[in-house]
């Protein structure tokens, strides 16, 4: 069956002042019908680039995709035009953001804002949005929904409105939904529910999802299939329990090995030393070199590329199955 | 040993970066210095005496001998111009410093104290914004007597209240920064927490509106000398010549307009300073 | 509450801290005084030289505000803090002093620089303004000192924050405290701004100093991970109120209170393997200026019977574990 999404030699552009910076560099990944694909890695690896590339939502930056093609449904997407687009977003892909305190309006009621896409994009009257917004509201867990409707933004806490948000993502059925960083501004035993709501509705409704976080945590407990993201390159890609099983990238391994909490309290920790590089001048060859432990002169120039190792998992390393020294 | 891992440093290793001229204060302060030195050096090389009457040369057009020509009363105009800049410059910077350093204390002191100082102060503040800034100046300067030393009381009393409300405004911001924090839990006095870590990051706006103001003042100035309660005559200044220059506009347009543009240059100099400046100084990261 | 054999670096006894809150339309309409915030309630904590407790809960449970009472930027509603006996907290006691003894460490590495000041300058103030070094050399030298001891090159002392990353400003805030050579520091939520990988550079630092210059840390974090690798003993708070206090290993093998026990189940273990399927815990933390009667966590507890509701609970002890719960050491 062909996969619902599939991104291909994805180039993503930031024009700034001094040079422009490639925050997407030739990405490749597939999310089949259904499924749950996690986008982990650190802060500016690009992955909020990546899950902005696909609804070219770019929030005024002067971003342009520049290579690649983003098949959906069976269309091409970087080919759409701007109306076409919009007709796209919000009914067949919806996004959730990463902070719920502004991505709603504070100045209209909750039960409007979700209304509001299922008026534009279904065509439907007024009471029937209500309905159905009391049914959505109900759907993500929001306790005496038939009240809510009528609140305000900021009678919500914080999960509270990453529920409504969900809600809004999910009023219109899309077939996938983006999540962008969605617990990351919650707190713990909030993100459990939050995590536990979003593979519920996938279930439900059939969707797939594309969830990206920093938190190897959360890609463990949610996510179907994997791929680690590092200076604009997607480094290592497989099932999710292959990949925790047998990391194969030095990038990912390295990400797993300083996490704190697995190992005895006594032993340090092992950081990667050094620090993500600079997307404007980036280092030729692998990027992840200057802070490998096992490169080689041949990283230094080659720029390996995305190759399986066993049928699913697939490492972009020269060293590819060397024991870490 | 683990705390020798480091990451690389995201700047090259050089010394303090110089400040870098942008193109706005690279204007701005192009602008102000050709009329510092039209205004200090221009009345050297003149030939004209900016208070002489002369009848005979009345109401002469702009040409080769008056470049800007003469007023009503025979005196050259171009002449008058520069030492009318002068009197205004040095108005508009003791009408803008003084309010400036009163209005910055007040402000700073109040937002990082709090509390009932704040209050108290911010009551003060309140209580003159209630008043038209043209009322009270021309009370002020009405009550006391016309002269440049009552106009500048009168100028300060009255200005410092915007100085003293953004910076309060800033501090109240820079004083939830965690570094401010820091400085407390390092034993700072709150006399060099105040002066190296709050103001520093608070006053770029005061200083931005100070720019701004500069051209107010002499707008303001003009409008009192008009009213008789500024500069006296015949003391040059360019509000009062384009005032003077109003019953001629229509056969001797020049006693007004070269004044005007006068301050028209003097406004867009000042305003690019402070555009410039706010850019130098906002801390980068 | 059990005797502590060691006098005890630092010591809260009975700490509660309220804050008033402003009076809204409603209030005044309806001639109400508003409730006031109890941000802290009645903690009691001691910190052994050399040792470090973490701190955890969800935000708005008053850890940062308890940091911040003991750190003396807010003056405690009630109770004290003594360091090595001494009261320092109220009045009359030397701030000075207090501030060559206990530093902190904030969130933010982007808000806890000066931006206008280097490296060099900004490590120089607290040396200069304490008397510490006479001389240019000899400051000279302690920043060059201080730098290399949280693992930064000294070359780099003339730039200004903004040239540095997040883990390296945090390194800068972490010199900055050391300057006064202080026996405790608080370290408010330190690495939760940064990525993992810098993350465990910082932690491997904090690790690194306290076993070099015998520092005592209070470490305050939200991530349960985090405060498991750092710490001796654990102390979980909710609403305002110590809810488990254990050593950390006894409190991740054996935690006695319900909430300690949903936070830990609602950990993502970056382990596919063992998934959970059921939510680890239903609704939200109620509001802190309306707590709840009776024991505080009731309202989601999934144990809580009718004494829960009727009776605060105090701390029960087994040994030096601690647990509000009337249920907590029953089942053993």
């Amino acid at each position: 069956m062909a996969p619902l999404l599939s991104v291909r030699d994805l180039v993503t552009v930031f024009e700034s002042k001094t040079r422009p910076v490639q925050a997407v560099d030739s990405v490749s990944f597939e999310i089949r019908e259904g499924e749950v694909f996690g986008l982990v890695g650190e802060s500016g690896c690009g992955k909020s680039a990546t899950c902005r590339s696909i609804l070219r939502l770019f929030a005024g930056a002067p971003a342009r995709i520049t290579g690649g093609t983003i098949e959906f449904a069976g269309r091409d997407l970087t080919c759409l035009s701007e109306a076409e687009m919009t007709r796209v977003r919000g009914r067949e892909i919806a996004m959730v953001f990463q902070d719920p305190m502004t991505s709603l309006n504070p100045t209209m009621r909750v039960g409007d804002q979700i209304a509001e896409g299922l008026i534009r994009h279904e065509s439907i009257g007024r009471r029937a949005a209500r309905l159905e917004a009391i049914e959505l509201l109900k759907q993500v867990g929001v306790p005496s929904a038939e009240q809510r409707l009528d609140s305000w933004p900021h009678e919500f806490s914080g999960g509270m409105r990453q529920r409504v948000l969900i809600a809004i993502a999910l009023a219109c059925r899309p077939k996938l939904l983006i999540a962008d960083e969605p617990t990351t501004a919650l707190d713990v035993t909030i993100q459990d529910q939050i995590l536990k709501l979003i593979l519920r509705l996938r279930e439900q409704y059939g969707m797939s999802v594309l969830l990206v976080t920093h938190d190897l945590g959360v890609v463990a407990q949610t996510c179907d299939r994997v791929a680690t993201m590092y200076a604009g390159r997607i480094v290592e890609t497989a099932e999710t329990p292959s990949l925790f099983a047998r990391p194969l990238h030095p990038y990912t391994i390295a990400l797993l090995n300083s996490l704190p909490g697995g190992k005895k309290r006594s032993e340090p920790l092992q950081p990667i030393g050094g620090a993500p590089p600079n997307l404007a001048d980036p280092p030729p060859g692998c990027r992840f070199h200057p802070r490998c432990s096992i490169a080689v002169e041949a990283c230094r120039s080659t720029a390996p590329a995305l190759l399986p190792v066993d049928a699913p998992h697939r490492v972009a390393c020269l060293r590819r199955g060397a024991e870490p020294s | 040993m683990t705390t020798t891992i480091t990451e690389t440093p995201t700047a090259s290793p050089r010394q303090r970066r110089l400040p870098r001229l942008n193109p706005p204060l690279t204007a701005g302060l192009a602008m102000l210095v050709i009329l510092l030195a039209a205004v200090l050096l221009g009345p050297l090389f003149s030939p004209y005496d900016p208070l002489k009457v002369d009848f005979a040369e009345a109401l002469r057009p702009p040409g080769a001998v008056h470049w800007f020509g003469t007023d009503n009363l025979g005196r050259d105009v171009l002449t008058r111009v520069l030492a009318a800049g002068l009197v205004d410059l040095q108005i508009a910077t003791v009408c803008v410093v003084l309010p400036f350093l009163i209005g910055s204390t007040v402000g700073a002191v109040a937002g990082y104290f709090g509390g009932l100082t704040d209050r108290i102060l911010m009551r003060i503040v309140d209580i003159l914004w209630a008043f038209p800034f043209y009322v009270l100046v021309i009370a002020i300067v009405g009550t006391l007597g016309p002269s440049t030393g009552n106009m500048y009381l009168a100028f300060t009393l009255v200005v410092w209240i915007s100085f003293a409300r953004i910076v309060r405004g800033e501090v109240l911001s820079v004083r939830q920064s965690e570094y401010v924090m820091a400085a407390r839990l390092l034993g700072y006095s709150h006399l060099r927490i105040i002066l190296r870590h709050v103001l520093p990051n608070a006053i770029t706006p005061a200083i931005v509106y100070a720019m701004a103001d500069v051209v107010l003042t002499i707008l303001a100035v003009t409008a009192l000398s008009f009213l008789g309660l500024g500069v006296q005559p015949p003391t040059p200044e360019w509000g009062v010549m384009i005032a003077d220059g109003r019953n001629f506009i229509f056969d001797a347009w020049w006693i007004s307009t070269f004044p005007g543009f006068a301050i028209i240059y003097t406004g867009i100099a000042f305003t690019l300073l402070g555009d410039g400046l706010d850019d130098l100084l906002r801390p980068k990261g | 509450m059990p005797a502590s054999t060691d006098t005890p670096l630092l010591e809260v006894r009975g700490l509660s801290k309220t804050f008033a809150q402003r009076r809204s339309l409603s209030h005044i309409v309806m001639s109400q005084a508003p409730h006031p915030l109890q941000a802290v309630r009645n903690v009691t904590l001691t910190l052994a030289p050399g040792e470090t407790l973490g701190l955890v809960g969800e935000s708005g449970c008053g850890k940062s505000t308890l940091g911040r009472c003991i750190a003396g930027f807010h003056e405690p509603t009630e109770g004290t803090v003594f360091l090595r006996g001494e009261k320092v907290s109220g009045d009359g006691y030397d701030r000075q002093r207090l501030s060559r003894e206990l530093q902190m460490i904030f969130q933010d590495p982007y808000s806890s620089l000066n931006p206008r000041l280097t490296v060099a300058q900004a490590l120089e103030e607290p040396i200069r303004v304490h008397g510490l070094r006479r001389g240019r050399g000899e400051i000279a030298d302690r920043v060059d000192e201080l730098m290399s001891t949280v693992g930064l090159p000294p070359g780099l002392k003339s730039q200004l924050p903004h040239a540095f990353s997040g883990g390296q400003r945090q390194r800068i805030s972490i010199a900055r405290a050391l300057a006064l050579e202080p026996d405790v520091i608080i370290a408010d939520e330190p690495v939760s701004a940064l990525d993992v990988s810098i993350q465990a550079q910082i932690l491997n630092l904090f690790e690194d100093l306290r076993s070099r210059l015998g520092l005592t840390y209070l470490f305050i974090a939200h991530d349960l991970n985090v405060v498991r690798h750092i710490s001796q003993r654990i102390a979980v708070m909710y609403l305002g109120e110590i809810v488990e206090i254990a050593d950390a290993d006894q409190l991740f093998e054996d935690p006695q209170h319900p909430y300690t026990r949903a936070l830990l189940s609602a950990l993502p273990q970056p382990d596919p393997t063992r998934r959970t399927e059921a939510v680890s815990l239903e609704g939200e933390p109620p509001d802190p200026s309306s707590p709840p009667s009776g024991c505080a966590f009731n309202v989601r507890c999934p144990l809580a019977h009718d004494a829960c509701r009727a009776q605060a609970q105090e701390l029960r002890w087994r040994g030096d574990h601690g647990a509000r719960c009337i249920e907590a050491f029953k089942r053993d």
